[in-house]
């Protein structure tokens, strides 16, 4: 087993691992870091329930190896509130009950975050596509799309 | 705890130059694997609770995610540039759309941002989604080793399930493609078990364009994957379509005979009579569609 000396920048904090090769960086996150906001599911890239964003894009952490990331920047669903205060789309969220379990809510986040940047305001079918890799089995998905829908018009990812 | 067991036990390395590559692979031999993205590789080692003793990640190779296009000599894709690189490049989605149309088509936006050409292409599954469009513009693949390079195209690259043409000492670095002809109409029409997301039951790319020295004007390209060994051409269909005056006939008859050619087996996705069916209908779906946007 082949150790490695990493440096993550996690939600803005920089964080020394020692990590083995094969760890993910879903696992790291969740085991080394204790961020377990981040969830674990199919670990096959179907469900996304383990999304975070890699220098602001999103990646399914469950299919990264975390040795891979060295001294690169990695959001959480920790990192999206400021302050105490969570983001207009987090709001959402909340507001049209866009949450059933919960277990998807942080990839949902992380994707739906993702998507606003690069495109403050996605029609329906763009929410649709971008949320292809995000899989609610409570299939809420009706209210996770208006959720984010109403956070593009009331100032988005952030 | 996590629900599945994680990767099986390997060592990492990052590769910074090719000569690192070589000696490496000269020295470890078939203990090594070459990663990039690893959205296929990882699947296969958890599935199999076991993989190689080394993964040697090549992404950081020097040009290996450059995107290089020029009017006269078309299009260069180094190996490790991502799919969501691929569908927002401006030059591909001008020149080269069926490319864009087919990377969208994978898995799902997240996956994109780490899943590679050059990884889609040496996975080697005949249900490679980009393999249709690659050989539709007649792609090249570029190998190095250290007798230096060589090129084949796309189409003999492939030799089989997760089989290919690389040698012991090899790996793929470019993935280069001619400027298509002018005016050419292309699409990728895929059928998955969901309407996106999914691993292509079949998919065909078709390209046309104009080419006033046969019968129908019309040059067409058909490119199918997922419905035998490897993906491929069907060039008696192509030649066919050349030369007849094109009808709705002549389309149903290229269509009809692209599923006598295409070899399906029984799979966990759909039967063979199945998948045969479907590439009667992809087929000559496509090419009314291609033809419609020539007109």
């Amino acid at each position: 087993m082949a150790n490695h000396e990493i440096t993550l920048i996690v939600n803005g904090q920089e964080e020394e691992l020692l990590v083995p090769s094969n760890m993910t960086l879903l696992h790291a996150l969740r085991e080394v870091l204790g961020l377990t906001g981040t969830k674990n599911g199919c670990e096959a890239g179907e469900c996304g329930a383990c999304t975070v964003l890699v220098d602001g894009e999103p990646v399914n952490s469950c299919l990264t190896l975390a040795v891979e990331l060295d001294g690169r920047e990695i959001t959480t669903v920790e990192g999206l509130a400021e302050n105490g205060k969570i983001t207009p789309l987090q709001a959402e969220f909340v507001e049209l009950n866009a949450v059933q379990c919960g277990y998807c809510t942080p990839g949902m986040l992380m994707a739906a975050t993702a998507l606003l940047k690069r495109n403050p305001k996605p029609t329906e079918e763009d929410i649709q596509k971008a949320l292809v890799g995000n899989l609610c089995r409570c299939t809420g998905y009706q209210r996770i799309i208006d959720a984010i829908l109403e956070a593009s018009r009331n100032g988005g990812a952030q | 705890m996590l629900a599945r067991p994680g990767l099986p036990d390997f060592e990492y390395r990052k590769a910074g130059s090719p000569q690192e590559v070589f000696t490496l692979l000269k020295e470890r031999g078939p203990d090594i694997k070459l990663m990039m993205g690893g959205t296929d590789l990882f699947i296969q080692m958890r599935d199999r609770n076991s993989g190689p003793g080394m993964l040697l990640d090549i992404k950081g190779l020097p040009g290996i995610q450059d995107i290089e296009f020029d009017q006269k000599s078309g299009l260069k894709v180094g190996a490790a540039v991502t799919l969501n690189q691929i569908s927002s490049q401006e030059d591909i989605q001008e020149y080269y759309p069926v490319l864009c149309q087919s990377a969208d088509t994978v898995g799902n936006y997240q996956l994109r941002n780490r899943a590679t050409l050059g990884g889609n292409i040496c996975n080697a599954s005949p249900s490679a989604d980009m393999a249709p469009a690659l050989l539709i513009y007649d792609a090249e693949v570029v190998l190095v080793s250290p007798r230096g390079e060589r090129m084949l195209p796309v189409s003999e690259f492939w030799v089989g399930p997760g089989k290919t043409a690389l040698e012991d000492d090899e790996y793929l670095s470019t993935i280069q493609f001619p400027l298509p002809p002018e005016g050419a109409v292309g699409q990728y029409i895929k059928l998955g078990r969901s309407k996106m997301g999914d691993l292509a039951v079949v998919g065909v790319a078709v390209l046309g364009f104009s080419d006033p020295d046969n019968t129908a004007g019309i040059r067409f390209r058909v490119g199918i994957n997922s419905t035998a060994p490897t993906p491929y051409r069907v060039p008696v269909v192509e030649d066919y379509l050349a030369q007849n005056p094109l009808s709705e006939e002549v389309f149903n008859k290229a269509a009809e005979d692209a599923m006598e050619i295409s070899a399906p087996i029984e799979d966990v996705r759909a039967t063979a009579l199945y998948q045969k069916k479907m590439v009667r209908n992809l087929t000559l779906k496509g090419l009314k569609q291609v033809w419609a946007g020539l007109k």
